[in-house]
Parts: C-alpha cells; structure tokens; sequence
C-alpha cells in the first residue's frame, strides 16, 4: 500500500467550508434563543458613577440587563483569571463586568439581552453610565514613567512583574572585552489578530437539570471549560459542556478565556434561555487580546573575528489593562529563551519588565514570544554583519551552532535537541540568486533611483511548549501534554477523539494520514473528532505550534498500543505467539510464515465478539494516550527577502521572498506550505502595514480595517518555498511545529532588507511597520 | 454592526424617487450601498427612511452624446472600467474607476453614490475635475447641471441639493492629440487613494498646447494644480517636475498613515508621474 504519511491529499474540511456549508457558532439556533449586546466603555480610564438601566430596560422586547451588581448578586466567582503565574507577579482582580473602574476602551460594564440582536445593540444605546474620566496611560514607555496614571493601585508604576533569564556579568565581561558591539532601540508594534471569524458564544443553561451547553470559537475547549467553571461561572466542571463547532481562525486570540463568553454564560443562567452574542468587527479589535507590543534596547558583543561573544535585552512589555490567560509566559519564557537564536553565544541576558497600560490586553498571537525573539537577534545580526565587514551570510554562517554540537543547551534555558542549520542557508542563496542581486544592487546605486535590498532571517523557534513538569515549574497552571482516544470499529474503520481542537488547521486531513498510514487503512476510513468536552477527553487544544507534534504523537501512542492488542487477538487466534506476529499494511502475520495472517478487520471483529478470545485480555479494540513529550520542539529556517525601496515616496515594493524551513518529517506538505504562506502573510504584514495604535487618551485610532491594514492578496507576491528535513529525534514521528514559523522569521528578514537597500543613506534602523511616510522620512533626515 | 431601525422604500423611478424624498425628512438615497450602508451599521447614519433607487435602469448606462460621454449614475464602477465608449473618448475615467475598491466592490458601487458621498480619497472626482466633466441633477422643480469643480464643496459635501437626485455624469472626449492618466497612492488599510493624480496633456506639432493635474486625497477636495507652465514648453522631465511641485494645500488631510506634509510631497511625486504618464501617452 502506498504511504500516505507524506503527500499532498487534498482537506477534507475543505468542501463543506468552501462551499458555505461549515457551521460557525454564529449559523447555530436554538429554540427560544436571545441574543446580547455587551455595553462598554468608550473611556480607556474612568470610574463609574452610577448606571441607569431603566431606558434600555423599558424597550419592549428586552428581556434583561445585567451589571456588576447582578454577577454579585449571582454569588459566582465572576472573575477572569491569569493562567501562567511568574514570581511576584502582580495579579490583580479582572472582573468580568467592571464594577466601579474601567481601565480600557471596550471594557466591559453592563450586557443587554433582548430577543433579536437589533433590539438588543438598540438597549444597549440606552444604557446610560455616568463616568468620571481619568487620566490614562497607553504606550508601555510612558506607564513606566514617574507619575504614570495608575492602571491598578495594586501595581506601583505600572508594573506587573519583572523577570529575568541569564547572566548579566558574563554579559557585562563580554562587552567590556569586545571587538565590535552593536545596539538597537526598536519598538515591536502592537497587532491585532483579526481571525476572519470574530468571536462568538451561544450559551444554553437548562436549570431543570443545571446543565449548561456552551458552544464558542475556542482553540481549547476543555481548557475554557476549566476557566469558565472555576473562575467566572461557579458551576461543576461535569455540568458544562463546551462545544468548538467551525472555528474561522485563532491565531492564539480563542485561547484565551474572556470576559463575554462568561458574561453570556451567565445571561442564560438568569434567564433560563439560550443567548448568542457574536462580536461585531469594532468589538474584536477593542477586545480580543492583541500581540506584541514591546520597547526593547538590545546589544551583542562579537570579537575580532566576528564571533558573538555577548547578548544583552532588556524590554518593556505591554500587558494591556489585565494579564489575559497566558499573557505572562508570553514576553518571558516564550521570549527570553528563544534569544540565542541559531547561534552559540556564550553570555546572554534578558531583563523584561511587563507593564500593565489603558489597553486591550496583550497575549499570545501567532508566534507568541518567538517573533519579538527573532526580530531581535536578527536585526542585531544585520547590524553585526555590517559592523564586522563579514557580511549578514557569513556572521550568520560563522556562528550557527555546528551540526555535531547537539544537543545544544543555550545560556537561557532551552536545550536545542537537532538542528542543522548551514545547509538551509545555502539553499536560501542557492535560491535568490544572492550574487546576481548583489552586483544588481550595487549597480542601483551607481546609478540612483528605486534602490533594492536584501534581507535575512535565520529563525529557531520552539514550539510544542512541552514537556508538562518543566512547564509547570516555569509557572504554567496548565499540563503540556496531549489526548488520544482511537477506536477501531468492528469492521475496522477508525475514529479519533483528539484533544488538539482544530481551528483551520486540517486537523481531520492530517490526523487521518497519521492514523492511516500506522495502520495501513485508506485516510477515508478514518474519522476525526474534536473540539466537544462531552464528546472527548480532556485535550489541551491547538496553539503554540503543537498539534502534529504533541497531538499527533499521542495519537500514533494509541495506535501501537492498538496494534499490540491485536497482536495478541491475532496470535490467539492463529495459534501462534504474540511475539512472532508483525503488522503490516493493515495485516497481522505471523514472522516467516506469510499466509498465515489475519486483517485488521477480522481482529477487530473478534475483538468485539470476544467468543474465541484470549482469557486474559479484554473485548474491545481501542486506546487511550496521554502524550507527554520530553522536551520542545525546535523547527529552523533561513528566510529571504528582496525588497525595492521607491525613495522618493518611500514606498516599498516586494521583489522576492525565499523560504527554506525545517521543521521535520511532514505529514502533509500542501498543508505545511499553506501554514507557511498564512504565518509569512502576517509577518511580513507587521513589517509593512499592521499596526494596532492608540492615541494618548486611550482611543485605539487603528481600530477598524479603515485604518488597519490586514494584507490582501494582492500586496504579497507568490513565495517560494523549500526545505531541510532533520526530524525531531523525541518524537514518534520525527515532525516540529510548523504553524508559526512564517510569522517568526518575516518580519525581520523585510526589515533587514529596507535597510539593506537604504544603507547608502546611513540609514540602520525604522520601526515597524515600515509604512512609506516613515520610509521617506528616514531618507530624507 | 447593527443598524438602528429605518424604513425602505424602493422607487420605482426618479420620478418616484424625488416624490419620497419629498415626503420623508432626512431620508437617505441608496444606490449601491457601499458608502451608505457602512457608515449605517456603525451608526454614524441613521437615517429614518432609506429609498433604494438601485433599480432605476434609466440611470444606468453609458452613452456618446456630441462631444461627450454621458455616465448614469448608477453605472457601476466595473462597468465604466470596462467600457468601449470611455476606452475610446475619455480613458482616463475608466482608468481610475477600475481602481476602486476591489472586483466586489467595482460590481456594486456605482458612480453616482461614489461622488454624492465625495470622500476625499475616492478616485473619480479628480478626474471628473481634471476633463472638466458636468453633474446633472434632477430635482421637482426641473434639472441643472453643475461643474464638476463646482459640485465638491468640502468633505463628504457637495453640491447635491435636499430634494435633488444625481441623474448623470457628462464627461467631454478627451481631445485630439491629448493623453491623460491616473496614477494611485493607495492605503494599505482602506484601499482609498492617500493621494491620486489625474493628468493630461496635449501635444500639437511636438508643442504642448494644454496640461491639467488634479490631485485627490490631499484636501477635502480635489485641488487643481496650476500647470500652465507646461504650454509651450517641450515637456521635459524638469518642466514637468517644476510644474508638479506647484501643488499646494493650505489645511492637508493627515492621518495615522500620512501626515499632512506627506501627502502633499507624495502629491507633487504621483503629479509629476501622472503628467509624466500623460505626455506619453499624448500625440
């Protein structure tokens, strides 16, 4: 039988979704259904007076309006919690409807459920808050100046906590013995994740049996239940059941729980009906928490030859207005650890200070850490490679690890299991034609005119966040492992409950060719299930590049531990010896004896007749895994960009970007390349156009797509994409993350080449995004 | 994204049309819904009654007429992109109405909702300023036409009075030996033009006997640029540049994407282009 595992078949998710057919949580009724509309404040910082519900509460047709007063009255906990603690962290109360303060623009202060979504936006109108405005604070800079507007009185200036990783006296030797140094302010802007599908709940409580339904675009429903339960509901983990139908994209913003999905939770427990609310567009980019936002100063020491010898970062990281779920990992062990990049650096540290500002919160999006990570040790290469004469290729090439050193443990925590990075970069020239672009841009500029630059990126990052105790010791309230439970029916078809959630992803596609090609059955026979607390067993879902690596390890898990059994179904009923029996291509044989063999389909069918059955084994053919890996996995890749500079409006035009990623055996390669032209998209749209901004009061001033430039297809020109293959060595599969790595390797690699193609300007830096006007004014200062 | 309550009326035709619009105060006119409709479900508008005059096929279509082209007003953006009379008389409308939006959005605007709005960043009132194009509007008590210079009077204001309909658009064909052109600068975000530049220019015996530059996007409206210098002279690229640089705005549009003072200094770049682009196509 041909393999699977490996090829290009097409998704299947793809012709119900394509043809308007997938159900979101949006295109679900249920009898009796109301709908809300969440009232929230257009103050980043005010206190609250008094609110007046009596006009909205008079409209026919209302059925109820809740504040702060009733989550009390209600006597549940009512609050939003943080999921990732670090030491001294400040945590203060985030409640789910903000009682007597509002700390940012949409922040939640009463909800409206009426019994049409019309209706309900009307009501809400009505609800008249008397606010008394405060002073604010948005940027992280200015929050941590003296005399910043308090975000909480909890936090003295504005700080949440303040974390390090390294040694800072090596650090300091380093530099004081240095042959070259090179530094950089930069400023990683604040994104809004904008998955097309906005977040949505539809909460079903049925109090003749205190059970609640709640069916929400989550990418970890058994982790929402958990938060939801225990933190803002009350209930009994085993009365709710959290259902992810269709999920139109995350990117790490529905991982997070939220203040709504609890708030609607809470409407249909008072009034005994289900409620929708789904966000409209304005209240995702208010609410749904943004990525990013750091002030960083960093510095690397190199010697004579070109050899780092020192990295030094500290960094100002925006937390928002309250530490969202996984907000403090984000900036600090998803940050912090990944700074030795791909290269052997003797003496790192990192200082990062997160800093509580008037803002949405900030928490994982696409790449969580690592992109901040690679921008700042890329950028400092670029920079190396012009300070040391060598070049950004060979003090690239002069400091990766070497192949034979792994594993390779860094000065910041991680160890780096495989790696192999020369030959992606050989390719990544091999590809761009570097010679013929070099002696192209130096003849530009002889002759004046659209200027062209080449940029770089050599990533690591380290994704699969694993393994469970090292993560809990790290401050992590959550395990990092992964479920399985495949079942194999009676005439052999296959199902898999999977706690990794899909969200997009092709979970269904790729999980299938997992389990069709370990047990030689057609992928169509296999059927996978998600996304349904009553339906699976606890999973931990799908975020941080995880779900081949950590999900699809548990379930290859489960299909040996399937495969042993029917060994020995098999060996009883050939009359042989568990031992002697092989499993291939969908048959159990017994070793040098090749017609005495049996089908999956007969063993499966025996293995539920149980009438001519091992004494000591039980009916049944399926298995459960919880897959706990040991150690991260680590993808890598060398990324290229050719820009052309217009400099007389500043504009900037794409030429070329080359990709050569390695991240393991692949599964399904038409998926890895979609995941690559999706995280290249979104990073190479934080160096160009996105850019979430508010203005000194508060206000987000990007906060519709007006003024927030997500990139369309035609601002992108078509990649090209290739591979290294160096499969992890601690997993069954030997694959690594994927998801991710566009959007941790982009944005760096066009930042380097707009300053590449502008250094004849003296130019060595411009803050992200590169939109033209700053472009031109560069050249021109 | 949910609208306040209104009522729809749908006319039947103008005639129709201008009767509701008599009828009911602050009413709204809709042709395609593409400025309309967003501004209502963010709230912005909320009118009482919408009056859909989206179907009235006698606003729609193109047509010659003497020396002109007459637009409806509710011939669609694709439509004029793609049409054979504009290609031939007027090229430069078509041009810049294929610039618009995206293929949705060019399949449903239509000219006549996409001036009576006159956002600043919207391509087809430098044009119709720049070939000196007339608006006509029908109203009870007759019909007038105004000069497209005339017709944008500030942001997101014209000369649409409240019991008026925009019927057409007549755009004189571009003369003989002339070329003109619309070169874009456009958002990221929004997809408006920062800044769009229509020009032309006219060429008789190698000699430049006319030149026009609007450019949109820098003020509240479309600001002609005095390129008179261009007469006579041998269309360099130095004349062109000098001619270009004449742009001036007293009180620029600035936002988070470009300030002011960039947008002018883009104004004269993409001004210079687009006379630039003009000459060449110009013989």
């Amino acid at each position: 039988m041909a393999r699977v595992l490996g090829t290009s078949i097409k998704r299947r998710e793809d012709p119900a979704l394509i043809t308007g057919r997938g159900k979101y949580t949006d295109d679900l009724k249920a009898e009796g259904m109301a709908h809300a509309a969440i009232v929230r404040s257009p103050y980043a910082h005010a206190r609250i007076r008094g609110i007046d519900t009596s006009a909205a509460e008079a409209l026919p047709g209302v059925l109820a309006v809740l504040t702060a007063r009733d989550v009390a009255a209600a006597g549940i906990p009512g609050v939003v919690p943080v999921g990732w603690l670090l030491p001294d962290l400040v945590t203060p109360a985030h409640p789910m409807i903000a009682a007597d303060t509002v700390r940012h623009v949409g922040d939640a202060v009463a909800v409206v459920v009426a019994e049409d979504r019309y209706l309900a936006r009307d009501a809400a109108d009505r609800v008249a808050v008397d606010y008394e405005p405060l002073d604010a604070v948005a940027d992280v800079v200015a929050a941590l100046e003296d005399g910043a507007p308090a975000v909480h009185e909890e936090a003295p200036g504005n700080v949440a906590f303040d974390w390090e990783i390294g040694e800072r006296e090596s650090v300091d030797a380093a530099f004081a013995s240095a042959a070259h140094t090179v530094e950089l302010d930069l400023r990683n802007n604040r994104l809004i994740p904008h998955a097309i599908e906005p977040r949505a709940v539809l909460a079903s409580y049925d109090s003749s049996t205190g059970e609640m339904t709640i069916h929400m675009t989550s990418q970890n429903p058994h982790v929402h239940r958990l938060l939801m339960t225990l933190a803002s509901l009350g209930m009994p983990e085993h009365k709710v059941r959290i259902v992810a139908p269709e999920v139109g994209g995350g990117f790490g913003s529905k991982i997070h729980h939220y203040a709504d999905e609890a708030i609607v939770g809470l409407c249909s427990m008072k009034l005994d009906r289900p409620v929708k609310w789904t966000a409209t567009r304005t209240e995702t980019n208010l609410t749904d928490a943004h990525g990013r936002d750091h002030s960083t100063h960093c510095a690397m020491a190199l010697d004579a030859d070109g050899r780092i010898t020192g990295l030094r970062v500290d960094t100002a990281a925006a937390m928002g207005a309250y530490l969202s779920t996984f907000a403090p990992a984000v900036p600090t062990y998803l940050y912090g650890t990944l700074l030795s990049g791909q290269y052997d650096i003797p003496a790192i540290h990192c200082h990062v200070t997160g800093v509580f500002t008037h803002t949405a919160p900030v928490d994982a999006y696409r790449g969580a850490g690592r992109p901040e990570a690679t921008y700042v040790v890329e950028r400092l290469m670029h920079l190396a490679g012009d300070a040391t004469g060598l070049g950004p290729v060979e003090v690239r090439r002069r400091n990766f690890v070497s192949p034979d050193a792994f594993p390779y443990q860094t000065q910041v925590a991680l160890a780096y299991d495989s790696g192999n990075y020369g030959p992606a970069m050989d390719r990544a020239l091999e590809m761009i034609g570097y010679d013929d672009l070099k002696s192209e841009q130096a003849s530009r500029r002889d002759n004046g005119g659209k200027q062209i630059g080449i940029g770089f990126s050599s990533y690591i990052e380290a994704c699969g966040l694993a393994p469970s105790a090292v993560v809990g010791s790290l401050g992590a309230q959550a395990g990092q492992w992964e479920s399985a439970d495949v079942r194999v029916h009676p005439t052999a078809s296959v199902t898999v409950y999977t706690g990794s959630s899909s969200h997009g992803q092709g979970h269904e596609t790729t999980f299938s060719q997992i389990v069709a090609d370990k047990l030689g059955i057609a992928p169509e026979a296999v059927e996978v299930i998600h996304g349904d607390t009553d339906l699976v067993q606890f999973g931990m879902g799908t975020y941080g590049s995880r779900s081949a690596a950590v999900g699809g390890s548990a379930i290859v898990k489960s299909v040996e531990k399937i495969i042993e059994k029917g060994k020995k179904i098999a060996a009883h009923l050939l009359e042989a010896s568990a031992e002697d029996l092989e499993y291939e291509d969908g048959n159990f044989r017994v070793a040098g004896s090749p017609d005495r063999s049996l089908g999956l389909g007969d063993v499966a069918l025996q293995a539920y007749l149980a009438h001519n059955y091992p004494d000591d084994l039980e009916p049944g053919l399926s298995a459960t895994s919880f897959y706990d890996p040991a150690n991260f996995t680590y993808p890598f890749g060398t990324h290229v960009c050719v820009v052309e500079v217009d400099t007389e409006t500043g504009s900037i035009e794409l030429l070329r970007y080359a990709a050569v990623d390695d991240v393991g055996n692949v599964i399904n390669p038409m998926i890895v390349d979609g995941q690559l032209h999706g995280g290249l998209a979104q990073g190479i749209g934080q160096a160009l156009w996105e850019n979430a901004v508010y203005d000194e009061s508060g206000q987000l001033v990007s906060g519709s797509l007006m003024d927030y430039a997500v990139p369309k297809i035609h601002n992108l020109i078509p990649f090209e994409l290739d591979r290294t293959t160096t499969p992890c060595p601690h997993n069954p599969l030997g694959v690594k993350g994927v998801g991710e790595a566009g959007a941790i390797a982009s944005p760096a690699a066009v930042v380097n080449a707009v300053v590449d193609a502008l250094a004849p300007f003296g130019i060595s830096h411009i803050d992200m995004p590169l939109t033209p006007e700053k472009v031109w004014r560069a050249v021109n200062s | 994204m949910y609208p306040a309550q209104f009522d729809y009326r749908r006319a039947g035709s103008v005639d129709e049309a201008l009767g509701l619009l008599q009828e009911h105060e602050d009413a709204k006119l809709m042709a395609g819904g593409h400025s309309l409709i967003p501004m209502m479900k963010l709230r912005l508008a909320q009118p009482p009654v919408v009056i859909d005059i989206g179907r009235l096929d006698e606003l729609k279509g193109i047509s010659e007429a003497g020396g002109s082209v007459r637009v409806g007003s509710l011939t669609t953006h694709a439509e004029i992109a793609a049409s054979d009379v504009l290609a031939a008389r007027c090229p430069v409308l078509a041009e810049a109405a294929g610039h618009i939006g995206d293929a949705q959005v060019r399949n449903r605007g239509t000219i006549g909702g996409n001036i009576a709005h006159a956002d600043p960043g919207s391509d087809i009132p430098p044009v119709l300023v720049l070939v000196g194009a007339s608006v006509h509007l029908q109203s009870p008590s007759g019909t007038r036409s105004v000069a497209a210079g005339d017709f944008f009077q500030d942001l997101l204001m014209t000369d649409v009075g409240e019991d008026e309909i925009l019927t057409h658009v007549e755009a004189p064909a571009l003369g003989a030996g002339t070329g003109a052109a619309y070169l874009k600068f456009e958002h990221p975000a929004s997809g408006y033009a920062v800044v769009g530049a229509a020009a032309s220019v006219t060429v008789q015996n190698g000699r430049c006997t006319a030149a026009g530059l609007v450019v949109g996007g820098v003020s509240a409206t479309p600001t002609t640029v005095d390129v008179s210098s261009l007469v006579g002279s041998d269309l360099s690229d130095d004349a062109i540049a000098a001619a270009a640089s004449g742009l001036d705005a007293e009180d620029p549009i600035g936002d988070i994407f470009a300030s002011g003072d960039y947008r002018v200094h883009v104004g004269k770049v993409y001004g210079k282009r687009a006379l630039a682009a003009a000459r060449d196509r110009a013989s």
